[in-house]
């Protein structure tokens, strides 16, 4: 029996039967990928100019980037504001999430819809919002004003994460932990959040992703020497276009794919 | 047996009783406990029993404190706890679901409420392995939760319920989840090991002939309110009304006339006298199956037999027993449940057949209540 013949599952559906469902996969995860598997060959051109495909192979946009000061400060700027922002989303998402759903009060599904809304909102509307609110706070062109809004965009996904998390938990665990002495912080630290850890470390590294990619709120929110890398990018593509970019973005995807990786790897784990 | 002191006191008796007064919850306009009065003696098995929304489970977490009632007392022994948070009342618990630790061994999860309780690392694991001996776990203690069978797990939540020495134990549906030949075991061995380790003991069923088996005595609640409370042979033998005649066991209910001289009624059969000292709006008679008999022929009422004549609608074998129903008139059904085996190879009687059915006059019980519509 050829491959094309054979069983595709438990059912009688055949890899011939299902050629086109693979064609279509296939094109679509192509049409995802592609665009950023050009920038990989394009930051080690030669040229002086965005080229694909490259005539000349070098790593000279590494060494431009990795010796320029304004980079590297952009560079320090967008980490340390991601890690602010992941130790301050996760522990907040985590209780926010868990409050609502332990408390099965009325009002708890109205106040998550609410705390989510950053995720529903279009962010440019969040960025000049933020841009007002901050210009009247002095928060503008801050590390803090950059946390706070980053947080706020962190929150929602750390909250739908943990709340899955708790789904799948048998809160009974608690109550027995503290019928046996333990007080509520104390059979929280003990027992649920062993049981959650992994998606805590998984929301932990989203929200520092979260902050590390966003660029629309930085654009309003950040600038001088708290400039993230995202909005020096941006500028850079408006104002001149070289294959540092190319470089930078490809450090950045492989960032990205190592956390989000690392994310898959511990979900896997705690199934 | 249980102790009737209810002033119970914090001494070392190993056992505590349970005093609750005039305890209410409301959940919006519902009532989950409509001001329940109970005692529960120090060392007995008490179980509250009753349909699921009753209010069992609220008064149980009450007692647990994971629930806070609106009014109304519990105190344990001497001590009022209604405002103790659940880590200080000291009471050992059990789930339904379990609710073992699966991050932790079958060691980790018992050692846990020692561990609490800052004991030390070897007395620690010597309790654990009593209370694992206890429940005949006995050197499963390193294995993973992951690894036991639905009745090890059980025995592991019993056994880090008790092995801190709680003096109140609280178990809401714990055999639920077992299928039916290893629930009744455990039946017998919770009885067993209640019996050992002496301790008060609440429990939460709706699973009548569980209730029956296990407990010194049953609360029979429904819609917040207390029913009954008795031991398992009152109860049955003498239901106070027709919830808990209806709840527990099979019965069917015949309303009763009153005559002026106080007797009580049904279709010109004189069932009894009327109960003194009550004055109830009605009567009926409560007939358990197993309570009927056919009679070889025809007869009437005598001093020990009322008689009910009727139609053998349909019989039924379910291995130990058989039953019949007969309708005696348009509306009414009887259930008769006969032994099987040899004894009853004279036959079931045939559906369509007529038949007459006795009652003994000691097996007459009578509730206030009429259930006509």
């Amino acid at each position: 029996m050829s491959w094309w013949t054979r069983p595709a599952s438990d059912t009688q559906v055949t890899h011939g039967d299902r050629f086109w469902l693979y064609v279509v996969a296939s094109v679509i995860m192509l049409l995802l990928v592609l665009p950023t598997f050009i920038v990989i060959p394009m930051s080690f051109s030669d040229s002086q100019y965005l080229e694909f495909p490259p005539s000349n192979w070098s790593t000279r946009w590494y060494e431009v980037y990795l010796g320029s000061t304004k980079w590297m400060r952009a560079t320090a700027t967008s980490v340390q504001v991601g890690i602010i922002t992941m130790l301050v989303a996760t522990p907040l998402g985590t209780m926010a999430a868990y409050a609502l759903f332990v408390s099965g009060h009325r009002a708890a599904k109205a106040l998550f819809m609410f705390l989510i809304t950053p995720m529903i909102v279009p962010v440019i509307l969040i960025a000049i919002g933020t841009f007002y609110a901050y210009g009247r706070m002095g928060l503008n062109n801050t590390i803090t004003g950059l946390v706070l809004a980053h947080t706020a965009m962190a929150i929602p996904l750390v909250m739908i994460v943990i709340t899955a998390a708790l789904r799948s938990y048998d809160l009974n665990q608690e109550r027995v932990a503290r019928s046996l002495g333990a007080t509520r912080l104390k059979a929280f630290f003990l027992i649920t959040l062993p049981q959650i850890k992994f998606s805590v470390v998984t929301t932990a590294l989203l929200s520092f992703l979260t902050s590390f990619d966003e660029v629309i709120i930085a654009i309003f929110v950040s600038g001088g020497v708290n400039a993230t890398l995202t909005k020096h990018m941006f500028a850079a593509l408006r104002d001149f276009i070289d294959p540092t970019i190319a470089a930078i973005s490809t450090i950045m995807v492989l960032v990205s794919t190592i956390l989000l990786l690392m994310t898959q790897f511990i979900g896997v784990k705690e199934k | 047996m249980a102790s009737d002191n209810d002033n119970g006191s914090l001494d070392n008796s190993t056992a505590l009783p349970i005093h609750i007064s005039s305890l209410t919850k409301k959940y919006g306009d519902l009532y989950a406990l409509d001001s329940v009065d109970l005692e529960i003696k120090s060392g007995e098995f008490l179980t509250l029993l009753g349909p699921s929304g009753s209010g069992k489970t609220t008064l149980l977490m009450a007692i647990a404190g994971f629930n806070r009632p609106d009014s109304g007392s519990i105190r344990f022994g001497d001590q009022e706890v209604i405002l103790t948070p659940p880590h200080q009342r000291n009471v050992g618990m059990v789930f339904q679901s379990y609710a073992l630790f699966p991050h932790m061994t079958v060691a980790g999860n018992v050692a846990f409420p020692l561990k609490l309780r800052g004991i030390g690392a070897q007395e620690c694991e010597q309790r654990v392995a009593e209370a694992l001996e206890t429940v005949q776990l006995s050197g499963l203690g390193e294995r993973g939760i992951d690894q036991l069978s639905g009745g090890q797990r059980q025995r592991v939540a019993l056994a880090r319920a008790f092995v801190f020495g709680p003096r109140i134990l609280l178990m809401d549906e714990p055999l639920s989840a077992l299928d039916k030949k290893l629930r009744e075991r455990m039946q017998i061995e919770l009885k067993i090991l209640h019996r050992k380790l002496g301790v008060t003991t609440v429990y939460v069923t709706h699973d009548q002939r569980e209730a029956l088996t296990m407990s010194d005595r049953i609360a029979v609640i429904n819609h917040g309110r207390l029913a009954q409370v008795d031991t398992p042979e009152v109860i049955y033998n003498h239901p106070a009304n027709a919830f808990v005649a209806d709840f527990i066991g099979e019965s069917t209910m015949l309303p009763l006339d009153q005559d002026q001289a106080g007797n009580l009624h049904y279709k010109g059969s004189t069932i009894a006298r009327k109960p003194p000292g009550d004055d109830a709006d009605g009567w009926s008679l409560v007939v358990r199956p197993e309570h009927l008999s056919i009679m070889a022929d025809p007869k009437t009422d005598n001093d020990k037999t009322i008689v009910f004549r009727g139609k053998v609608v349909e019989t039924v074998f379910q291995g130990e027993t058989a039953f019949s129903i007969i309708a005696i008139d348009d509306q009414t059904e009887l259930q008769i449940r006969f032994g099987t085996g040899s004894k009853a190879k004279s036959g079931y009687p045939q559906s369509g057949a007529d038949v007459s059915v006795g009652l003994g006059r000691d097996d007459v019980i009578v509730i206030p209540g009429d259930q006509r519509q």
